[in-house]
């Protein structure tokens, strides 16, 4: 117990001398343009907090988040396109041929509504989508496939209503929020922070779900969701609980994003982005919510970097990266940085254990599995 | 014991500091490298200007060579002296055709590098991208491609056709020349969608008659319903708004279903030589494309430049209208800049304002000081078996650019 009480005042520490490098160093060290970045990259660790959520914890692979964080952006674009607009049509409006402002563009003029329903809205469709397909017990890559369509379909229909989305071109050209303007340095600043501080909030969040009876009956669902349905909890409820929150939790990121970025278009939404996402989490470390954190981080600050130092080239690289990191490190950065502090994962954590069929037959799992499942320590 | 295990669970943490840490004071160092280098645009001796285009994904294809074009501007600029007794040096980024990342780059080659100018964009959609950065940055953004007009950014000097220099004269020309049924065919994106509602409303008022209008997704690559359509509707003139891989199936499977340039005049925006080695001169000849410019362009600086071109790159490549726009963009850029006797974005407007020249491989162009778009000669080609275009009619001069097609009565309502 005391080793445990240490442990948490050193992760107290940490999490305080990263929140200092974060809200203070970065601000005053960084020029204006890599501290905008840096703030993109944050809101993307927030939608890879989601995502590692269901993939790393629960075990579904969801393969269409790029919708999620999509409508999240456009809600929050619909707004800031109306104030740029300044009480007439939004321009791709005009030239797409609409004379009036269509109804469900109305309530967008304020901005706590598209905040709101940048979150909710996300919410809303993943719980009909997650009734839908986990009531009927549909799993696995039959449901990643089902959440690329997802991708495919929004795509589609944003790109075919031009004129009451902006077709390929999306929206941009934003002027102000809530009458400040965004090109100044003090707003991009306190947008940064903002995304900064909802990091922290969401990370600690999502990791008293993970340490609670809550977040362990998740990993029982991974790793064997029948298991968990018969000692009476039932997957799909929890499933469809973790899928709507993560997908709330993309849409904040991309409410986040397109303040900082100032441009949402379908191509974020669709099928590439979205497997792009579950990538960070996957090169950060699956299940470790500070690897999905700085999977998100490192991977998009290696894309910028790399692709200013070697424009034509670029894309090798990043192909090396994570084709090197799939086959040496298939655990991620905290599957490596584990390894070499010589922890042998799977003895201690029944967590942390990989979600293959063998490893659910194997024999070790025995009373510990049901001790977590009753909530009690299992170390 | 407990010791070894705390050990070991604090390594996550660690392992987040120090990279934290480490990508902390990396973006710092780029950050104040990046300072000292490039104080401001035009000390030292050299000026640094961006060129962003899309080197990776769908537009890679068409975008490489506009930006092999712009290398070869800026080279010839610094042996003939440079700009202003300064060299250019061309800082280049990978849009990689995707539009946030136009954003972001734009962003970088203004604030981090402090480019005199960006060379750049291909797509509407890059460059509406691009458009609120240079406006917020004061940038100075030379767009090469023609595009649907209806815009006019004092940030963006347009060196492509708008619309009353390519879409309206060919659409006049077809009507006389070729019938009045026409059949609209378009890529579902702002271009085509923006063209066809010109073309609809100029029809109307011409005394075309509009028999079909489809539009498919990028990249789509089954044509067999939309040409049983055409069969059923029989156009004299379809006109072509497709972009990009789609063109290749569309040409080929018209042809497979018998139909030739001799039945229906197909008259194509976005196709131009670099496509038809894509398509098959083959699928093609007989077509007819409206452009500024063509390799077979007979003008003495067209000879110099497709040699110079064809040296440089290789003696298989090919010059079209946006490479050659993207080239003597950047000679307009250097004119100005002479002009101004600065690279200051405000004083270079000024200069543009008093109407830069020229002589392009196209013949003369020079900069509209109402709209900074470029009077261009418009011309229309018909597709040879050798790939290349036989020019069967042009404007004779420049015309004056007008996108927001003003004075035009048909074109009110748009």
């Amino acid at each position: 117990m005391e080793g445990v009480s240490k442990y948490l005042v050193k992760e107290k520490l940490i999490f305080l001398l990263a929140a200092v490098l974060l809200l203070v160093v970065a601000p005053l060290t960084l020029s204006g343009f890599r501290l905008n970045l840096l703030g993109k990259f944050l809101a993307f660790a927030i939608l890879a907090l989601g995502i590692d959520l269901i993939w790393g914890y629960t075990g579904i692979l969801s393969l269409g988040h790029g919708v999620f964080f999509g409508l999240g952006a456009y809600c929050m674009a619909m707004y800031l396109k109306l104030e740029a607009a300044a009480g007439k049509l939004p321009d791709f409006m005009v030239w797409s041929g609409l004379n009036d402002l269509p109804w469900f563009w109305e309530p967008f003029r304020h901005a706590g509504f598209a905040l709101g329903m940048a979150i909710l809205l996300p919410v809303v469709l993943a719980t009909i989508l997650g009734f839908l397909t986990f009531r009927n017990r549909i799993q696995g890559v039959y449901f990643s496939i089902l959440s690329q369509a997802l991708a495919i379909i929004f795509t589609t229909l944003f790109i075919g209503q031009q004129k009451y989305t902006g077709g390929t071109n999306g929206l941009t050209n934003y002027k102000t929020i809530l009458g400040y303007s965004l090109s100044s340095p003090v707003t991009q600043t306190v947008l940064y922070l903002i995304t900064a501080v909802t990091l922290g909030w969401v990370y600690l969040l999502c990791r008293s779900m993970v340490k609670t009876r809550f977040g362990r009956v998740l990993m029982a669902i991974r790793d064997g969701e029948n298991r968990a349905r018969f000692t009476g909890y039932d997957p799909a409820l929890y499933k469809v609980f973790i899928y709507a929150f993560s997908a709330g939790l993309a849409g904040l990121a991309g409410a986040l994003f397109v303040t900082q970025v100032g441009i949402i278009s379908p191509a974020m939404m669709g099928i590439v982005p979205s497997i792009e996402m579950a990538i960070w989490v996957a090169i950060g470390g699956r299940g470790t919510l500070v690897g999905a954190i700085l999977g998100a981080i490192l991977v998009n600050a290696a894309k910028s970097s790399l692709s200013e130092a070697f424009p034509s080239a670029w894309l090798f690289f990043i192909g090396a990266l994570f084709v090197g990191v799939v086959i040496f490190f298939p655990e991620g950065i905290m599957g490596f940085l584990k390894s070499l502090s010589g922890q042998q994962r799977g003895k201690k954590y029944y967590g942390r254990l990989p979600q293959s069929i063998l490893d659910m037959t194997k024999g070790g799992l025995g009373n510990g599995w049901h001790y977590s499942l009753l909530g009690k320590r299992h170390r | 014991m407990v010791k070894k295990r705390l050990f070991k669970r604090l390594t996550p943490a660690l392992a987040i500091t120090l990279s934290l840490g480490l990508l902390v004071s990396g973006c710092g160092a780029t950050g104040a490298q990046s300072q000292n280098t490039a104080p401001s645009q035009a000390s030292g001796d050299t000026i640094k200007v961006g060129i962003l285009h899309s080197l990776s994904g769908t537009m890679a294809i068409s975008e490489v060579s506009v930006k092999d074009a712009e290398l070869m501007a800026i080279d010839e600029i610094n042996a003939s002296g440079g700009v202003l007794g300064k060299k250019v040096v061309p800082v280049i980024e990978d849009g990689a055709s995707d539009w946030p990342t136009f954003a972001e780059k734009a962003k970088k080659l203004l604030q981090q590098d402090k480019v005199a100018t960006i060379f750049g964009c291909w797509t509407s959609a890059s460059r509406k991208a691009v458009l609120p950065v240079v406006e917020e940055n004061n940038g100075l953004l030379w767009y090469p491609v023609q595009y649907e007009g209806l815009e006019s950014s004092k940030n963006i000097v347009y060196t492509g056709a708008e619309p009353t220099e390519q879409i309206v004269p060919a659409v006049s020309w077809l009507l006389k020349n070729r019938g009045k049924d026409f059949y609209l065919l378009g890529s579902d994106y702002v271009f085509p969608r923006t063209a066809n509602k010109i073309i609809k409303a100029q029809l109307k008022a011409e005394g075309g008659n509009l028999v079909g209008e489809e539009y498919t997704p990028l990249g789509h690559t089954d044509y067999s319903t939309i040409i049983n359509k055409i069969k059923a509707a029989k156009p004299k003139v379809i006109f072509n708004t497709l972009n990009g891989d789609s063109n290749v199936a569309f040409f080929k499977q018209l042809r497979d279903a018998g139909i030739t340039s001799k039945d229906i005049t197909v008259m194509s925006v976005s196709v131009a030589e670099e496509e038809i080695r894509g398509i098959g001169a083959e699928n093609m000849a007989g077509d007819l494309a409206v452009w500024n410019y063509f390799q077979t362009t007979n003008t003495p600086e067209n000879k110099a430049f497709v040699e110079k071109y064809k040296a440089k790159y290789g003696n298989k490549r090919v010059t079209d209208d946006p490479i050659e726009a993207g080239y003597f963009g950047v000679y307009l850029w250097a004119e100005a800049v002479k002009k101004a006797g600065t690279t200051d974005v405000d004083k270079v407007r000024e200069a543009l304002k008093t109407g830069i020249e020229y002589k392009a491989p196209e013949g003369l162009v020079k900069i509209e000081p109402e709209n900074q778009h470029t009077w261009k000669t418009v011309r229309i080609g018909e597709v040879q078996p050798d790939g290349m275009f036989k020019e069967i009619w042009s404007s004779g001069q420049p015309i004056k650019p007008n996108p927001y097609l003003k004075g035009l009565d048909w074109a009110k309502g748009l």
